[in-house]
């Protein structure tokens, strides 16, 4: 090697600990080139090796009959959906980026998360996405809600695949660590996907796609660390992205597998053309020779390491069959697209990196990867103390409220932030290229999508309520796995498999790592007993403020279900006035983490709202009879709001309204507004109501007729008419706008 | 009748138009290519939606200068039936096909939801079997809708049945509240004083199959193809 060796002092500036260092030294035989620490800097960061995380994340089911790829071992899951199809699917972060500059940050994040799905061969055909965000009247969260959301439409609309679901939350931890988790779902003939494969020794290398500039680098390193006053000066690494070249990528990715001469194809995110040069490499146990000057380039003058670590968007990276190189360039040529052969594989099982003759870097491809050479910790944890703080919660020292004041919290709920409708941020989404939105014209609890020339859809969520969590990690994130299956139960759906965006606070802090540590762990219980196994997805630690405030834990669950025919579809909307309206599930006195308690009552500390998992099994097994039965109108779950919100829900969408009794047994409050888990309201004619008891009696599950379907003139609670539904509905529907643009 | 979809870089309504296309005839239909000038004999032209060239520039501006335009304008100019949706008719106003332009909705944001839209006249092709009396669910998708000409050009579009749908509610009222996106005389879509060009902003396509649960653009293709 001609460089000089970059100090300690070097890789510690680049992110790397002192032991780092010296393992690499280890590794190499010798003291590391500037170019190689950077590497390793990158390949090393918690982005790319999930070094802090690994450990909790391997305890995860990944076991499945659908399954057709491990986690971990593609760019994203893949399941098997019947008829000949499997559905590619993988949710990510872009959070750091979008603190800084929302627009791009949000954009790039759509970016990517499609090139890991198209990269694997399927046609992506739906998008959803999560976003965090501090208080909605602040001018730092409007400035990013206004950014975010133009980001990912302007990018996502352009692309030309419908954003068809999501969900936005409003809190003060994400103040200045706001959240964006973007997923994407695609579908490939079973036997026809990609593998980000390198094959034998001899084959070209191509990128293809946008040239590379300086954009993004550093971005992974960048994503692992705490943020802070001066990360304004990380701007540099938030990349750039353009949705129209990443249309035509699309379209000749598309292409070139259908010539045959594919090998291997893999997306150039974080680390660039290091990550994907040596996890291909890796991955087949082969090596690659990569020559940097021929990458085509924005600028001139690209440093060796720059080049490396560029994360320049709308990249691709393709080995081809040896001898099958023209068949591939003529698809670029047809889409005019930026296309070179960087690279050669080899047989040495090192990633070497020229400029011109200079061999610039040499490292064996196997010790930058993850479940190779990469750096795995046991990180310690212990309980937070805010814990104490839950422990003092009592109930009884709330009031409860009396009717009157019923409706006035009614009213000021349906208008939280939380609650409300989120059509500000949505209407600015296609939400209907591509037509098979099923959801457009009858909305249920999951955003539902044809697979055409099928008989099937499916049924796609992402959720996470991370006010739970943050009570309790374990039981939260059961709840966040339950309300998702709950979710594609109640759109009549069967729960098939989940991907996760774990979005935490800092791994070095102790608490933070109790709460990583317990989320995993509840994962993994509520996995195992809806059987979803985890295809994959994304860390993202440090969404924390140098300051040391950590977000809510967030380990956001996206899932993935299939309808079996349209006659099991599930919806939202009550259908019939005089019709019923029953309770599935048990009602408690709980407010626990409710909306009404954090957001009303101005109470930061209680505890998870009541679940059990049984009782969800038991429920989902109700709703599993009900698709496709005919006895029920319309299906609903209780989540933020509670049972008042899910029928003012059902009633608005299916322009109708209601009339509801309590029962005295159970505080007002909590009986209307609380949270407790594993509960649906349903509608049905009133001669159904015995089918359904004889269902629920079957699998053990609570019911209780609360009331009637009415005209959409009247709310009635207890006998108590407290207006149109209009009332409701104004505040509900307009709110957020109303926030955001005053 | 043989039918083309003209495909652009950016293109990105071109497969759900074939779908729907492909129930009006037996031929297979035939995809455009925006470099090529050969129109393969296609007596109906339509424009997809999409972000052609990503709108860089001026929505349609670029593509406007495509090879395959120069065919399809003259095509047009001949009398040939051409239609653009979204995107399409964004390019057809830049080509100088249809008059006016589409500028960036009044609210400055993409706007995607169903509108009901109200057919202008029962002249021209693509409204002659609608109700007039009616109004028609059909989803709008764009940040550049605002369909904009001036004073003259509006009166020629109106004396000689141009506009073929304004934006309306759902009873037919046809006011600025219900207009998403500013267009002058909430007009949706015009066609040429020939009445052999058409373009719109909404997409019927998204409105014609049964699992949508709204199939009102269904009768939209079937006026232009005189099915009943």
């Amino acid at each position: 090697m001609q460089h000089q060796p970059a100090t300690i002092d070097q890789a510690k500036q680049l992110g790397l600990l002192e032991e780092e260092y010296h393992k690499i030294c280890d590794i190499l035989g010798r003291q590391p080139n500037f170019t190689e620490v950077s590497i390793f800097s990158v390949m090393w960061s918690e982005h790319c090796s999930y070094k802090n995380s690994i450990v909790w994340l391997k305890t995860l089911p990944k076991e499945g009959t659908k399954m057709l790829a491990e986690a971990g071992e593609e760019n994203a899951g893949l399941v098997d959906i019947g008829g000949g199809l499997a559905c590619c699917f993988k949710i990510e972060s872009h959070n750091h980026p979008s603190a800084i500059e929302p627009y791009q940050g949000a954009a790039t994040g759509v970016g990517g998360i499609n090139r890991d799905i198209f990269s694997m061969g399927a046609r992506p055909i739906a998008q959803l996405n999560s976003l965090r965000f501090g208080n909605i009247n602040s001018d730092r969260t409007k400035w990013l809600v206004k950014g975010v959301v133009k980001g990912i439409g302007d990018y996502g609309n352009a692309f030309g695949i419908p954003t068809v679901g999501g969900e936005v939350y409003f809190d003060d931890c994400y103040e200045q660590n706001n959240l964006v988790n973007a997923m994407s779902v695609g579908i490939v003939e079973v036997g026809k996907s990609v593998s980000a494969a390198a094959g034998p020794a001899g084959n070209p290398v191509y990128i293809f796609g946008s040239a590379t500039g300086k954009d993004g680098i550093h971005g992974a390193a960048f994503a692992s660390k705490d943020m802070s006053e001066d990360s304004i000066n990380d701007l540099p690494s938030v990349q750039v992205g353009d949705p129209f070249w990443e249309k035509l990528i699309l379209e000749a990715t598309m292409e070139i597998i259908e010539t045959g001469a594919v090998v291997g194809m893999q997306d150039m995110g974080a680390a660039g053309i290091t990550c994907s040069t040596s996890e291909m490499s890796a991955k087949t146990g082969v090596g690659m020779d990569v020559w940097l000057d021929k990458v085509p380039m924005r600028q001139a003058d690209m440093k060796s390491w720059e080049l490396l670590l560029s994360e320049s968007q709308e990249r691709m990276l393709v080995v081809v069959e040896k001898g099958k190189e023209k068949l591939l360039e003529a698809v670029f040529e047809k889409w005019d697209l930026t296309y070179a052969q960087i690279a050669m594989v080899t047989d040495t099982g090192r990633v070497r990196y020229f400029m011109g003759d200079v061999l610039e870097a040499d490292i064996p491809a196997e010790s930058l990867v993850l479940g190779g050479g990469a750096p795995v910790y046991h990180r310690t944890w212990k309980e937070p103390q805010y814990f104490k703080e839950i422990e003092k919660f009592n109930l009884s020292d709330i009031a409860d409220v009396s009717l009157s004041e019923a409706k006035e919290v009614a009213m000021q709920l349906s208008s939280l932030p939380n609650i409300a409708s989120k059509k500000w941020i949505y209407r600015q989404y296609d939400s209907m290229v591509g037509t098979i939105n099923e959801s457009t014209n009858l909305p249920s609890d999951a955003a539902v999508v044809k697979i055409l020339d099928t008989e099937k859809s499916l049924a796609l969520t992402v959720d996470c309520n991370s006010r739970y969590i943050y009570a309790d990690p374990s039981k939260g994130t059961q709840i966040a796995v339950a309300e998702a299956a709950r979710n594609i139960r109640c759109s009549g759906g069967v729960p098939t498999a989940i991907t996760n965006c774990l979005n935490f606070g800092n791994p070095y802090n102790e608490e933070v790592y109790f709460q990583f540590k317990n989320a995993i762990e509840g994962m993994g219980i509520a996995c195992r007993k809806f059987d979803t196994p985890v295809t994959g997805g994304n860390v993202s630690f440090y969404n924390q403020s140098t300051s040391g405030l950590a977000v809510y834990p967030t380990p956001t669950i996206g899932m993935v279900g299939i309808i079996e025919s349209p006659n099991h579809r599930l919806s939202i909307p009550f259908q019939t006035k005089g019709a019923a309206i029953v309770l599935l599930g048990k009602p408690e006195n709980d407010l626990g983490s409710s909306q009404y308690l954090a957001k009303l009552k101005n109470i930061e500390y209680s505890p998870c709202p009541s679940f059990d998992l049984d009782a969800e099994y038991r429920l989902h097994q109700v709703l599993g009879n009900l698709a496709g039965a005919s006895v029920v109108e319309s299906v609903h779950d209780i989540s933020e709001g509670g049972l008042f919100v899910a029928c003012l829900e059902s009633a608005m969408s299916g322009n109708l309204g209601f009339d509801i009794c309590t029962d005295k047994q159970y505080r007002l409050d909590s009986y209307l507004f609380g949270e407790s888990q594993s509960r649906v309201v349903v509608s049905l004619a009133a001669e159904k109501v015995q089918a359904l008891e004889a269902i629920c009696s079957n699998h053990g599950v609570p019911m209780l007729r609360i009331g009637t379907v009415t005209a959409a003139d009247s709310v009635i609670v207890n006998g108590e008419n407290w207006g149109n539904v209009n009332t409701f509905a104004h505040g509900y529907s307009h709110s957020i706008g109303t926030a955001l643009e005053s | 009748m043989k039918i083309g979809v003209v495909i652009f870089p950016g293109s990105n309504c071109d497969r759900d138009l074939i779908r729907v296309l492909n129930d009006y005839t037996s031929q297979p239909i035939l995809e455009l290519w925006h470099k090529d000038t050969d129109l393969q004999g296609c007596t109906h032209i339509f424009l997809p939606g999409g972000f052609t060239y990503g709108d860089y520039l001026r929505t349609g501006a670029i593509a406007k200068l495509s090879p395959i335009m120069e065919s399809v304008k003259n095509h047009a100019n001949a009398g040939g039936f051409v239609m653009g949706i979204c995107n399409g008719f964004q390019i057809l106003c830049e080509s100088g096909l249809l008059p006016g332009a589409l500028l960036r909705n009044t609210n400055r944001q993409f706007i995607c939801e169903n509108v009901y839209l109200k057919p202008g006249s029962n002249q021209t092709a693509i409204n002659k079997s609608l109700d007039t009396e009616k109004t028609y669910c059909i989803p709008i998708a764009h940040g550049e809708g605002r369909f904009y000409c001036d004073e003259s050009t509006h009166a020629e579009l109106m004396n000689n049945n141009q506009i073929i749908f304004r934006y309306a509610d759902a009873n037919g009222n046809v006011n600025d509240s219900t207009n998403p996106n500013g267009s002058i005389d909430n007009i949706a879509g015009i066609c040429n004083e020939g009445k052999n060009v058409f373009g719109m902003m909404p997409h019927p396509e998204r409105a014609y199959s049964d699992f949508l649960l709204n199939t009102d653009g269904k009768s939209f293709f079937n006026s232009l193809f005189d099915v009943n």
